[in-house]
C-alpha cells in the first residue's frame, strides 16, 4: 500500500455543489442519526460525493460535506483517506482494484497482476493509462476469497480470474462493455465448477438436488 | 468507591477512575505515551498494558475502568513482556537518530525504552520514512519519529479549540498532519511540542540550540499578559534560550501561550545596556554618575506638581514602589500605572478577576464585555473553553464578533447593549439572573475609554442585580455554599494590578496619563519619569523625559536620559496577576552590560538627588512594601476582596468597544523585538489584515 494521492491544485474544481438528487439523499441519510450525531453520515456522503463527481472526491466536496454535517474538514479528510474505497484524485473510467491478499495470491493473483502490466502497462498504485481509461490499485482482501483471485472494477467484482480471463476482462472493458458480474470462468456463485458436491443426499430421482433444480428454473434455465 | 489491589497494595479510588489512575494511587509506575491527564483517553499506544488477574490477556490500563476487587500486577512477567513487546513494536519504525534529535535528554520514548525496552532490535527490514509537514513558524516536524499517540491532535481539538490537526491514512501509512499542511493557527499551538512524547514535534526557533542538561533552569512567572503564567526559564550563560510552562492548577494548568514561550528571543535585541544622556539633541552614551547627575540637574528646583511618573506594563512591584516613594519625597502626586487610560481604581474588588481563573469552571453564565480573552489572556480563554466543553453554559459577548474557539451569543457592539442588560431590558439579563453562578468579565476595551468609569458602573450594576455576589452560607440541608464573586476585570498588563494595589495612581489633585501629557505640552509638567512605559503615544512637549527600562522602544526614543533596567528574566520581583495573586519572579540571568535591577537604579538615583530611600536590599524594599500594602504579604494566595463602590454612573458613548490587542504576537517591547513573534505576525496576523482590508475572506 502507499499513501493515497490527493489531486494537485490544478486538478481541483473551483466549486462543488450537491445535485438535487444528492440533497434529497442527504436529507434521508442524515435523518437516520440522532440530533448532534450527524457526523455519523460522513461515509455515505463521501460515497455520494464520489458518485456525483466522476468517481473521485475533490477538496471542495469534502468542504461541502464538512459544512453539511457541521464537522471539521480535517475529520472528513481523516475518514476519506482511511478507506481505500474513496479516491481523492481523478481515476480512469475503469478503476481496477486487484486483490493480492493471501487467498488470491495462492490462487494466482500474480498472473492477474502480470496480465494487467502486459495489457495496460500498469503496476504501481494509482497509476493510469495514457488514455485515462484505466487506473490500478492493489488492494487487500475484498472478501470474495472463495472465488479468488478477484479484481473489482468500479462497483463490480470479477472472480475466478487467471491470465487469459483477465485479458478478456480488459479487452471487454476497452471495448466499452463490462462483462457479466461474477465468475469469469462461468461457475455459479462459489459452487464447485462441476456442480454441487454437498447436500447431495437431498437429490431427487434425476440425481439433481431439488433446491438446485428449482434455482436453475427460476434463473431462466439458460445455463 | 472501588477497592483494588495493585502489586499487593490495596487502594481505594473514586468511582470512574481508570486502572492507570489506581496504579498511580498505589505508587506503581506505568509507562505511557498517548495517555495525558488533561486530554481525552485514546488508548492507542498500548504502552500501559498491565496484567489483571482473571483477564485472558493484558489490559490497557489507561482506558480500563477500575472495578471493585481487581487484582493488578504492573511488574509481573506477563505485564513486563507485554510492555517490552509494545516498545519493540514502537521502535520498529522509530529512527535511531537520538544524537541529532532535539528531544534527546527529555524524550519519553528514550526514557521508557531504557526502562521497558529490549537492549537491541530484532527487526531487519527497512524502516518507513514520512515526509515532514509544515505546521507554521513555531512547530518543527520530523514526522518519521512520530509514534501516532495523537496527543497533538487531541490537544488542538480539545484544549486549543482549533480543529486543524488530524491523522490521515491508516496502518503503516498513518500520518499526523494539519489540514492541507497549513500553519497551526492557535495562540496555544506550541504546547503540542511539550505534549509530543518523542521528537516528532519540536521547537523551530530552538532547533539545534542546546541540550537540556546544559541549561540552568529557573522557575519564575511570565509578564506577557496579566494571567501570570508560571514558567520555567532555561538559560545558558547570559542567554535565555527557551521558556517552558510550569504546572499551576489555578493559573495556567500546564499550558502557556505562544507569546509567553517565544517572545524570549526579544530579550537579546534592542537592549539598553548602558545609560544615555541627550547632548546636542542626540542620545549619547554616558556613565551612571553622568546620567544620575543629568536627572538630578533636571529635578533641581522643581516642585512636586511639576514632576510626573508613569509606570509601564511589565514592571515589577518593587520598582513601582520605589518610584512611588521617590516621587513622594518630592511631594508629587502625578503618578499613573494605567498607560492606556483605563478608568479603574478604588476598592480591590473593582479591578480584580474576583472569580479567579480556576473559578471559571464553576460558572454557568458568562458575559464578556469589551474583551477578546483569546488575545488578552489566552489561558483565561482556554479556561472558558474548558468550562464550555464540560457542559451547557451561556456565554454572551459585547464587542466586535471574534473567534473565541467556543460558541457564544453576540449581544451587541458597545455600551448601548451593556445599558440594556443593566436595566434588565435585554434577554441576556434574564439568563444571568437565572444562572446559579453567573460571572462577567470586563476588558480594557470597555474601560480604557472616555466613558470607562460609566461602563464600569454599569458592569457593577449588572453584577449586583444578577446575583453575582453570593456570600458563603449553608443551604437547608446544611451543605456549604461557597462564596462567589462574579465580577471580573481582565487586565492586559502584568504590572497593572500591582500598580493599583500600590496606589500608583494620581493622588489628590494629581494628574493621570492624559493629564501628564497635557501638562507636559502646556509646560506645567517639567519632568516625566517613564518606568518602562512604552505605550504612551506622546513626546511630552518640552518636559525633561527620563526613561528607565530595558528596550529601546517607544519610551526611550523621546527620552533625555536613559537608565538601562532589567527585563523580567533578569531580576527578582513580585508581580500580581489579574486575580490579585502575588507571584514571585526570579532572575534567570543577569541584565546585559551596565543595566541594573530597577529598584537598585531608583535607590541609587534617590541618593543622587538627595532624597535617599531607606532601603539597601531587595528584602528591605519588600518589607517596607508589605508594611504599606499588606496584600503583598502572602505569595500565591487569593484573598477575596471586599465589595465596594466603584465606577461612576453616567452617560455612555455609543461608540462600539475596541479591543486593546490588535496583534497578539506584539504587545510589549520584548515581543516587539522578537524575531519569532515577527514571523508569527507575518504568518498569522498580516494575511488576516489583508483579507479584511480587501474585503475577501481567506
Amino acid at each position: 500500500m502507499s499513501t493515497k494521492p490527493i489531486a494537485e491544485a490544478h486538478l481541483q474544481p473551483d466549486s462543488f455543489e450537491w445535485t438535487a438528487d444528492s440533497k434529497a439523499f442527504i436529507d434521508k441519510v442524515v435523518a437516520k442519526y440522532p440530533a448532534g450525531r450527524q457526523a455519523s453520515a460522513v461515509i455515505p456522503l463521501l460515497d455520494l460525493a464520489q458518485r456525483q463527481h466522476d468517481n473521485w472526491i475533490p477538496l471542495k466536496a469534502m468542504d461541502a460535506i464538512a459544512e453539511t454535517l457541521s464537522m471539521p474538514r480535517i475529520r472528513v479528510m481523516e475518514v476519506a483517506t482511511f478507506y481505500t474505497m474513496f479516491n481523492l484524485a481523478p481515476v480512469g473510467k475503469w478503476f481496477l482494484q486487484a486483490c493480492t491478499t493471501t487467498p488470491c495470491w495462492l490462487r494466482g493473483s500474480d498472473d492477474v497482476m502480470r496480465c494487467i502490466k502486459d495489457k495496460l502497462g500498469l503496476s504501481a498504485n494509482y497509476t493510469s493509462t495514457a488514455d485515462g481509461q484505466f487506473t490500478l490499485l492493489e488492494v487487500e482482501c475484498l472478501g470474495v476469497c472463495a472465488n479468488a483471485p478477484v479484481v473489482q472494477v468500479n462497483d463490480d467484482v470479477y472472480e475466478d480470474l487467471d491470465y487469459d480471463l483477465t485479458a478478456k476482462l480488459i479487452d471487454d472493458l476497452k471495448a466499452g462493455k463490462a462483462p457479466e458480474v461474477g465468475s469469469m470462468s462461468g461457475r455459479k456463485g462459489s459452487m464447485s465448477k462441476d456442480g454441487p458436491t454437498s447436500l447431495v443426499s437431498l437429490k431427487d430421482s434425476d440425481g439433481v438436488p431439488a433446491w438446485f433444480a428449482k434455482k436453475q428454473a427460476s434463473a431462466g434455465g439458460d445455463d | 468507591m472501588p477497592k483494588l489491589t495493585v502489586d499487593g497494595v490495596e487502594v481505594e479510588v473514586p468511582p470512574g477512575s481508570t486502572v492507570l489512575q489506581a496504579c498511580e494511587a498505589a505508587g506503581a509506575e506505568v509507562p505511557r505515551f498517548c495517555f495525558h491527564d488533561r486530554l481525552s483517553v485514546a488508548g492507542n499506544c498500548r504502552m500501559c498494558l498491565v496484567e489483571m488477574e482473571k483477564a485472558p490477556k493484558p489490559v490497557a490500563s489507561c482506558a480500563f475502568p477500575a472495578g471493585d476487587g481487581m487484582v493488578i500486577h504492573t511488574k509481573s512477567e506477563v505485564a513486563r513482556k507485554a510492555q517490552k513487546g509494545t516498545m519493540e513494536f514502537l521502535l520498529i519504525n522509530h529512527p535511531l537518530d537520538c544524537p541529532i534529535c532535539d528531544q534527546g535528554g527529555e524524550c519519553d520514548l528514550q526514557d521508557q525504552a531504557m526502562g521497558y525496552g529490549y537492549h537491541s532490535t530484532r527487526y531487519d527490514e527497512n524502516k518507513r520514512a514520512v515526509t515532514d509537514k509544515y505546521m507554521g513558524p513555531l512547530v518543527k516536524t520530523i514526522m518519521t519519529r512520530c509514534i501516532h499517540c495523537t496527543r497533538c491532535v487531541r490537544f488542538s481539538t480539545e484544549i486549543a479549540g482549533v480543529t486543524d490537526m488530524g491523522m490521515l491514512n491508516r496502518g503503516e501509512d498513518a500520518e499526523i498532519t494539519t489540514y492541507l499542511e497549513k500553519a497551526l493557527d492557535s495562540e496555544l499551538s506550541a504546547n503540542v511540542i511539550d505534549l509530543c512524547p518523542v521528537g516528532a514535534l519540536t521547537s523551530k526557533p530552538y532547533a539545534f540550540v542546546a541540550r537540556p542538561w546544559e541549561l540552568k533552569k529557573t522557575e519564575t512567572v511570565d509578564v506577557m499578559d496579566a494571567v501570570g503564567s508560571n514558567i520555567r526559564v532555561d538559560a545558558r550563560g547570559a542567554e535565555v534560550l527557551r521558556v517552558l510552562p510550569r504546572l499551576h492548577e489555578d493559573v495556567n494548568e500546564e499550558w502557556i501561550s505562544d507569546k509567553t514561550r517565544y517572545a524570549c528571543d526579544g530579550l537579546k535585541r534592542q537592549r539598553l545596556d548602558r545609560p544615555y544622556v541627550r547632548r546636542d539633541g542626540k542620545l549619547q552614551p554616558a556613565s551612571w554618575p553622568e546620567a544620575f547627575a543629568a536627572v538630578a540637574g533636571a529635578m533641581k528646583g522643581l516642585k512636586g506638581d511639576q514632576m510626573a511618573a508613569i509606570a509601564g506594563d511589565t514592571v515589577d512591584a518593587e520598582a513601582m514602589y520605589s518610584l512611588k516613594r521617590l516621587m513622594g519625597e518630592f511631594g508629587s502626586t502625578n503618578l499613573d500605572c494605567r498607560q492606556d487610560g483605563a478608568k479603574i481604581g478604588g476598592p480591590r474588588a473593582g479591578y480584580l478577576f474576583n472569580t479567579t481563573i480556576a473559578g471559571i469552571e464553576d460558572a454557568d453564565a458568562i458575559l464578556l464585555i469589551g474583551t477578546n480573552p483569546r488575545w488578552e489572556g489566552s489561558l483565561v480563554n482556554a479556561r472558558i473553553r474548558k468550562r464550555w466543553m464540560q457542559g451547557p453554559v451561556s456565554i454572551g459577548l459585547i464587542g466586535a464578533p471574534v473567534d473565541l474557539t467556543y460558541d457564544y451569543e453576540h449581544l451587541g457592539a458597545g455600551p448601548k447593549t451593556l445599558s440594556e442588560i443593566a436595566d434588565g431590558s435585554h434577554a441576556f439579563a434574564k439568563v444571568l439572573k437565572a444562572a446559579k453562578r453567573p460571572m462577567l468579565i470586563v476588558g480594557m476595551g470597555a474601560l480604557a475609554r472616555e466613558d470607562g468609569a460609566a461602563v464600569l458602573a454599569a458592569a457593577r450594576r449588572i453584577a449586583d442585580d444578577s446575583g453575582m455576589l453570593i456570600a458563603a452560607a449553608k443551604d437547608d440541608d446544611g451543605n456549604e455554599i461557597a462564596a462567589w464573586n462574579g465580577f471580573n476585570v481582565l487586565h492586559t498588563a502584568a504590572s497593572r494590578v500591582a500598580g493599583l494595589d500600590l496606589g500608583f495612581v494620581p493622588g489628590a489633585d494629581g494628574r493621570d496619563v492624559a493629564g501628564i501629557v497635557e501638562g507636559a505640552s502646556s509646560g506645567a509638567v517639567k519632568l516625566v519619569y517613564l518606568l518602562g512605559a512604552d505605550e504612551v503615544d506622546s513626546d511630552f512637549g518640552d518636559a525633561f523625559v527620563v526613561y528607565q527600562g530595558h528596550h529601546g522602544d517607544n519610551g526611550a526614543h523621546g527620552a533625555d536620559v536613559i537608565l538601562p533596567g532589567a527585563a523580567y528574566t533578569e531580576k527578582d520581583g513580585l508581580y500580581v496577576n489579574t486575580e490579585g495573586r502575588v507571584q514571585m519572579g526570579v532572575a534567570a540571568t543577569f541584565p546585559p552590560g551596565e543595566a541594573r535591577e530597577d529598584w537598585k537604579i531608583l535607590r541609587a538615583l534617590s541618593e543622587a538627588v538627595g532624597k535617599t530611600l531607606p532601603f539597601t536590599t531587595l528584602e528591605d524594599v519588600r518589607a517596607a512594601m508589605r508594611k504599606d500594602h499588606p496584600s503583598f504579604a502572602a505569595i500565591d494566595t487569593i484573598e477575596a476582596a471586599a465589595w465596594g463602590e466603584f465606577g461612576v454612573a453616567g452617560a455612555t458613548d455609543d461608540a462600539p468597544f475596541a479591543y486593546p490587542v490588535d496583534n497578539f504576537y506584539m504587545t510589549d517591547p520584548i515581543s516587539r523585538a522578537s524575531k519569532t513573534m515577527a514571523e508569527c505576525t507575518e504568518a498569522f496576523v498580516l494575511p488576516k489584515r489583508e483579507a479584511a482590508a480587501t474585503g475577501t475572506n481567506g
